[in-house]
């Protein structure tokens, strides 16, 4: 496990790299050159968005409290790594060997599991390191989980510190840019907090239906989407489950279908694939088929 | 200035105890609305950076006053860190829990609803509500109820923490706001002439204080 962040995906508005995409603008004879790849059918069905899919080949981020990798719900993970801070305040990107600081992050791998069991997980821990400093650590985090190009980063995390807002704001667009799709649970409490606020992510709030692919496209933004977040049975330390609330939950709920969808469409953008979800919601014509 | 009054009149008030007082009520009146075993309030103490019992009422009420725990660990840590609340209905089997909740709480919870204490952009500590009767699943609605609790205690905890800034800033003498908390009782002492003439002079330290205004231009 490398102790640095990967260097960044290479720029795909690089015109060397990628001379058959106009990035910028559109010449007259481009206009063929940007056929969309997905044939959307004339009613887009959730038998269509992820009917038969399992997640695989699909890579989810859990940017949490860490993961338990052995518990049964959760099936193993790709890899785990911990963000700390160095004697001199710096920070590192070390192997984590400590596995879940609270449950929290185990619940939430399990819930992207039990629904797209071949998809891999991979844990970032960005808790355990104290309160104080709690914000860059955060924050260097989501900047390695973009920066490895992860297809889906779920994350109950935010923050009401407006000068982190900025720097999270970037890097939300970056993931948005790079088909990194980031799923952030809603405040359900009368605060401005971030990231989940930016139109750039999949924010997530609960209902309290029970079944698990249940969920509603709110017209009342900016929470976008409500999805399973009460009374969840969820993994937790020790092996052992729980059952818990709260739409921290609802997110890897939202993380799971996306890995559903992105592995069945993984030529999807997060705008595609947020349309799909739109169009899949209960709400909208999606609850049927 | 008219924090440094404040200040002094806060002392003399001995608003800390008041504020404590209405802590004290938010945890019985939280613990009473959801008919559960203990609530409590944790602040986090910015300086060791660890989370601190500040309110407790219920069960191990007396003998937890004041004890800490690491701030980012933990139920009421994630709670902390992230800013999100967080409701655990059914405990099963789990000795990690159990250790850390006996630690934290004096007996083990069957379940416990935590929620942030956050203060415009601050999080000033945890709420914690333990064993609610389990009558029925956790509604949306009690979840907006403890969001309501949290606000008011967040309010009272930020209070409290003002007035213990503003004693410390009154019994610290040599600190570095002591000069200015000893001229602010001072001025409160003198009668109304000099004081309107003392009152122009500080306002025209004011006014040298004052930092340039930013170049707003984009």
């Amino acid at each position: 496990m490398a102790n640095e962040p990967a260097p960044a995906p290479p720029d795909e508005h690089d015109e060397d790299d990628d001379p058959g995409l106009p990035a910028w603008s559109l010449p007259a004879d481009a206009a063929g050159r940007i056929a969309i790849g997905v044939e959307w059918p004339e009613r887009v069905t959730r038998d269509w968005a992820f009917g038969g899919s399992t997640g695989k080949g699909v890579r989810v981020c859990i940017l949490d409290s860490g993961v338990e990798a052995h518990h049964p719900a959760v099936g193993g993970l790709e890899g785990a790594i911990a963000v700390v801070k160095d004697e001199e305040g710096e920070l590192e990107f070390v192997e984590d060997t400590e596995g879940d600081l609270c449950g929290h992050g185990t619940a939430c791998a399990g819930i992207v599991h039990s629904l797209a069991p071949e998809a891999s997980l991979f844990s970032v821990r960005v808790l355990g390191a104290g309160f104080k400093g709690s914000g860059s650590v955060l924050l260097g985090g989501l900047r390695w989980a973009v920066d490895q190009g992860f297809d889906v980063i779920n994350m109950s995390l935010s923050t009401t510190k407006r000068h982190f807002a900025d720097l999270l704001h970037e890097l939300a667009d970056s993931a948005y840019f790079q088909r990194t799709v980031l799923v952030a649970s809603a405040h359900n409490m009368p605060v401005e907090s971030y990231p989940w606020r930016f139109s750039s992510v999949i924010s997530v709030g609960s209902h309290e239906e029970t079944d698990p692919l249940t969920f509603f496209y709110n017209p009342n933004p900016p929470v976008e989407f409500f999805a399973r977040g009460m009374s969840v049975e969820v993994a937790w330390l020790g092996g052992s489950t729980i059952r818990s609330s709260g739409n921290s939950f609802a997110t890897p709920h939202v993380a799971g279908i996306c890995a559903l969808v992105m592995a069945k469409h993984p030529e999807l953008t997060p705008f595609q694939l947020k349309s799909v979800l739109y169009l899949t919601a209960n709400n909208v014509g999606g609850g049927g088929a | 200035m008219t924090d440094l009054r404040a200040a002094v009149a806060a002392g003399a008030l001995g608003s800390e105890e008041s504020y404590r007082a209405l802590l004290q009520s938010i945890v019985e009146v939280a613990r009473a609305i959801f008919g559960a075993r203990a609530s409590s309030v944790f602040l986090h103490d910015e300086a060791a950076d660890e989370l601190v019992f500040e309110a407790v009422a219920g069960e191990g009420a007396e003998e937890l006053i004041g004890r800490r725990f690491p701030s980012s660990t933990g139920v009421a840590g994630w709670v902390l860190v992230t800013r999100q609340p967080l409701v655990i209905e059914e405990l099963q089997e789990d000795p990690r829990f159990a250790r850390e909740a006996a630690e934290s709480t004096g007996f083990v919870p069957k379940g416990l609803m935590a929620v942030p204490l956050l203060h415009d952009e601050r999080a000033l500590g945890v709420l914690e509500v333990l064993d609610r009767p389990q009558q029925a699943a956790f509604s949306l609605q009690e979840m907006e109820l403890l969001g309501l609790f949290a606000n008011e205690a967040a309010i009272a905890l930020d209070l409290l923490q003002r007035a213990r800034e503003a004693r410390a800033v009154l019994e610290d003498e040599g600190g570095e706001g002591a000069a200015l908390a000893r001229l602010a009782a001072k001025l409160a002492e003198l009668e109304p002439e000099r004081r309107e003439a003392v009152d122009r002079l500080l306002e025209a330290v004011e006014t040298l204080l004052e930092p340039p205004a930013l170049d707003d231009s984009l």
